[in-house]
């Protein structure tokens, strides 16, 4: 029993990277039906940036303190603002040793800061010129654009696999009845759920959100409101791909190994799991996320390692046949 | 209402969750006969046609054809038992040209299996000059003969209109649906509409089922019309009874339309 | 008779080129037309699901995996003793083994054709996209079976197929599929598919069985994909899981949709293309990927219908240029 519970842990803690990553899909699906197959490339292009992001902050603590450091001279004998500017300029120098939590958090901002702006890229680039043609167009693009920065991160990053600095060191916390739960998963965990909240709360709670809302409900009407469809569809895909970059980087604090085809599996199953839930349905992306986590550790713990990525397959052709809305989903009518 | 008919919609409903898009709704149809459906706007009228079609399964009632019933039949069944349709937003297959397009229709009415066309055997052969045949005749009868290579998304909104009407009549069918022939026409190819539709009638020995907003259409060639109002039937009659009943003035109050219907020759 | 004749011609310059061929290229070249050729028949056969009925299927490779398993498990097991036992009995080698790779190839093709009817029937009602998973996920799941069954080689691969293909079983081949898809497009059944394509509610309206139009494009898509694997592993001797990844998938969509969905000649002619060209781009390798990518991506801005779009390649169109340009008209 204790070892069923266990399962759940590691189960809940992987479905909820699977919903961070499936959130993406499913809002992004919901606002241009497209199924945004460089998704999963995102997430592991959030790990990359996270991977180099301490490195950044070094040399970037280290310049901007240079820099400070040349002010601080300047304001010599200014009471409160120069011993104020030269102890920043210490700090930022000292940046490589920052404390860990602080470090992980900025880890995390700098990998979804550059992950979005890369949504943007993407967006702009590569789905806006082919949003009127038709959706096996759209479909063969987002292909490309997966291939593009799958083979391109090989290029640029090596196809060696990377291991992610264990800026947060793990340990273990027994949750009793035989059960444990390391500390990274609970980092996981609160994250994730912090992050869904954040973003349940600008759908429902700020104009940004209902525009959402809105475009994804019918394009032509969200404009005549005066809703600039554009810009809303850009800021869902920057929404979408910081999830999956802090998918990608949370992921990386537990199993550092990271390598450029790292998104594909896990973007796969996270499109499965936001299929289960019911494609555009953003409380659906959670709950597919959850399922689909926790019915793989189990697969894996009971059946067999070597069909961990098949129950993916099998629970996307058995809900399609059974209920292709998905769990939470409303079947769409085509009006006649 | 002579004996034999056609198409009997018997205590028909309709429910989308919460609402009744068509209610408990009777209607016969004879054989030969024009009738025309009208109402205001999302009376139900293209939901009646959905349903006798087949896109739709009513929830209550059944819908009978010739003396069988054909509700909850797919569509492609129900149009080979001899009901055919337009649509009320063209449905068009874009990227054929006029002469596909009819031929499309024809298909149900093809001998040759897959077999055949493959291997080019003589049955083959002979169904297709059949149906090329028969395709350019009823390009000719709806005066689409010049656009016949042309593909479809290239006509002028008229002939696209009558090209779906082409479509519909290529299947040999006893029941024609026209849902909205003469939406977008000017006063002249309404004119010319009613013309086809009575020959065509009369050519092809057809049952018509009209949905019209244009009185004009609707009073010249129907000879029986009724009316719906929020999925119900509120009346049923001659145009000369129609213009005048009340309830269908109330149910258009406000609409242009009582304008025509009030005045009306 | 007429037929016949061309049916004979057809097979003359197949036999005449099968014994040319080899004398005249080297064996690189060589086994680009073979590849080639492949190539042309997943190609084709896609794009009657693609192109023709307008689906999203991109789950190909899947097909193609279980046809060449298919085969060569038939071969290795019961092929191969059936072959030794004609020749025993003094049939020529050629005659043998032509045959026992003909019931290969078959039983392949059957074999694809089946699972792509257990595939297609239930999935076909549902929208488009959602047609696309299934069929990536389809081709996932056979991959992953094939590299979990030590029957078959599992991810060791799958070695000591017998060789017995030549240019003329592949340009068979070839020929069968496009004779099929030219046929078909201009026959009433073919105006069906098209339809459904453009619009399948009205499709439906006016007499066609969409959903049995349907399966029927994705069976014979399937069972054509089944004979190319066949193919593939009578000529290479060896199949490895990995030759069936959804990359492979992809590649024939894409030239599927560089040739034009919906065109025939378009799809051969992208086929040899996309064939040819990671060959041509070998000295830059590793950026081949990386460009053949950013190629899909600005193929899909620019020019969505492909090369062809919706047209074939047909004689006709050049007596017109000829025409146009001076000639006296007919």
């Amino acid at each position: 029993m204790s070892e069923f519970l266990q399962q759940l842990v590691n189960g809940v803690t992987w479905g909820s990277v699977y919903a961070l990553i499936a959130l993406g899909y499913t809002m992004v699906y919901g606002i241009l039906r497209l199924i945004n197959f460089a998704h999963g490339d995102i997430y592991m292009l959030g790990a990359f940036f996270g991977f180099y992001a301490p490195g950044l902050i070094v040399v970037a603590g280290a310049r901007a303190g240079e820099w400070l450091e040349g002010v601080h001279r300047a304001l010599h004998g200014v009471p409160v603002l120069g011993p104020g500017v030269g102890r920043l300029a210490a700090a930022l120098s000292a940046a490589g040793s920052m404390p860990n939590a602080l470090e992980a958090v900025l880890v995390l901002v700098i990998a979804m800061v550059g992950c979005g702006l890369v949504g943007i890229i993407i967006e702009r680039g590569a789905y806006k010129p082919v949003r009127g043609s038709s959706r096996l167009a759209a479909l063969i693009t987002a292909i490309g654009v997966s291939l593009l920065l799958e083979n391109g991160g090989v290029l640029v990053f090596g196809p060696d696999p990377k291991f992610f600095p264990q800026i947060i060191p793990s340990s273990n916390i027994a949750l009793g009845g035989g059960v444990t739960i390391s500390n990274q998963q609970v980092i996981i965990l609160v994250v994730s759920v912090l992050l869904m909240f954040a973003l349940r709360f600008i759908v429902t709670r700020t104009r940004v959100g209902k525009a959402m809302q809105a475009v994804s409900h019918s394009h032509m009407a969200a404009s005549l409101m005066g809703i600039s469809v554009d810009r809303i569809i850009t800021f869902t895909f920057v929404l979408g791909s910081m999830l999956a970059a802090a998918a990608g980087v949370l992921v990386a604090l537990q199993n550092p190994k990271i390598e450029p085809y790292m998104g594909v599996m896990p973007g796969l199953k996270a499109f499965v799991a936001a299929v289960l839930g019911g494609i555009g349905n953003i409380p659906g992306a959670v709950l597919g996320g959850l399922v689909m986590g926790v019915a793989e550790v189990l697969v894996v713990g009971y059946v067999s390692p070597t069909y961990r990525d098949a129950i993916a397959f099998v629970l996307l052709i058995v809900i399609l046949l059974v209920r292709p809305a998905g769990i939470l989903g409303k079947a769409q009518a085509e009006k006649v | 209402m002579t004996g034999d008919v056609l198409l009997e919609l018997d205590h028909v409903t309709i429910q989308f969750g919460g609402l009744k898009a068509v209610a408990d709704l009777t209607l016969q149809i004879g054989r030969g006969e024009l009738v025309g459906l009208i109402g205001p706007n999302g009376a139900g009228k293209t939901t009646v046609f959905n349903l006798v079609t087949g896109v739709y399964a009513p929830t209550v009632g059944r819908i009978l054809f010739e003396g069988r019933p054909i509700q909850g039949m797919k569509p492609h069944a129900i149009a080979r038992r001899g009901i055919t349709r337009t649509f009320q937003n063209i449905r068009l297959f874009a990227s054929r040209c006029c002469r596909d397009n009819v031929c499309i229709a024809a298909h149900q009415h093809a001998r040759a299996g897959l077999a055949d066309a493959v291997l080019r055997t003589r049955r083959f052969e002979d169904d297709e000059r059949d149906i090329q045949r028969r395709a350019g005749e009823l390009l000719e009868i709806l005066g689409l003969s010049a656009w016949a290579d042309t593909p479809a998304a290239e006509l002028p909104y008229g002939q696209q209109r009558r090209l779906e009407i082409a479509r519909a009549l290529a299947g040999r069918p006893r029941l024609l649906l026209l849902d909205e022939p003469a939406a977008g026409l000017n006063p002249q190819e309404s004119d010319q509409l009613m013309h086809l539709i009575e020959d065509i009638r009369q050519r092809f020995h057809l049952t018509i089922l009209l949905i019209e907003h244009d009185m004009r259409v609707v009073m010249g060639i129907c000879r029986r019309i009724a009316v719906l109002d929020y999925g119900v039937r509120i009346a049923e009659g001659t145009p000369g009874q129609i213009r005048t009943d009340p309830r269908v003035i109330e149910a258009y109050l406000g609409e242009e339309v009582h304008a025509d219907l009030g005045a009306g020759g | 008779m007429r037929r016949t004749l061309w049916l004979a011609g057809v097979l003359v310059v197949l036999v005449a080129l099968n014994v040319t061929l080899p004398q005249l290229l080297n064996p690189y070249l060589f086994q680009m037309v073979v590849l080639c050729g492949i190539n042309v028949i997943l190609a084709v056969s896609l794009n009657l699901v693609n192109g023709f009925t307008g689906q999203f299927s991109i789950g190909h490779a899947g097909f193609m995996a279980l046809g060449a398993y298919g085969s060569a498990m038939f071969s290795l097991h019961v092929g191969q003793g059936w072959v030794a036992a004609l020749e025993a009995a003094h049939v020529p080698g050629v005659v043998a083994q032509g045959f026992a790779l003909l019931l290969a190839l078959l039983l392949g093709g059957l074999l694809s054709a089946l699972a792509g009817y257990l595939v297609g029937l239930p999935s076909l009602r549902l929208r488009g996209d959602y047609l696309a998973i299934v069929t990536l996920g389809f081709g996932e799941i056979i991959r992953v079976i094939i590299t979990n069954v030590d029957a078959v080689g599992a991810s060791r691969g799958l070695p000591g197929i017998p060789g017995w293909v030549n240019f003329f079983w592949v340009g068979l081949g070839v020929a069968a599929v496009i004779f099929l898809s030219l046929n078909l497009a201009r026959s009433t059944h073919g105006r069906a598919l098209f339809a459904i394509r453009d619009d399948e509610v009205a499709a439906e309206a006016l007499g066609v069985d969409t959903t049995s139009y349907k399966v029927l494009a994705f069976v014979l898509g399937a069972f054509f994909a089944g004979v190319a694997g066949g193919l593939f592993a009578h000529y290479l001797s060896y199949l490895n899981p990995n030759s069936f990844t959804f990359l492979k998938s992809i590649e024939v969509i894409a030239m599927v949709v560089l040739g034009g969905l919906g065109s025939v000649s378009g799809a051969v002619l992208a086929a040899v293309v996309l064939t040819l060209l990671p060959e041509v781009l070998r000295p830059v390798k590793d950026y081949r990927m990386v460009l053949y990518s950013f190629m899909l991506i600005v193929l899909m801005i620019t020019r969505p219908q492909g090369l062809l779009g919706n047209r074939e390649l047909s004689l006709a169109w050049l007596t017109r240029r000829r025409r146009r340009a001076g000639a006296p008209s007919a």
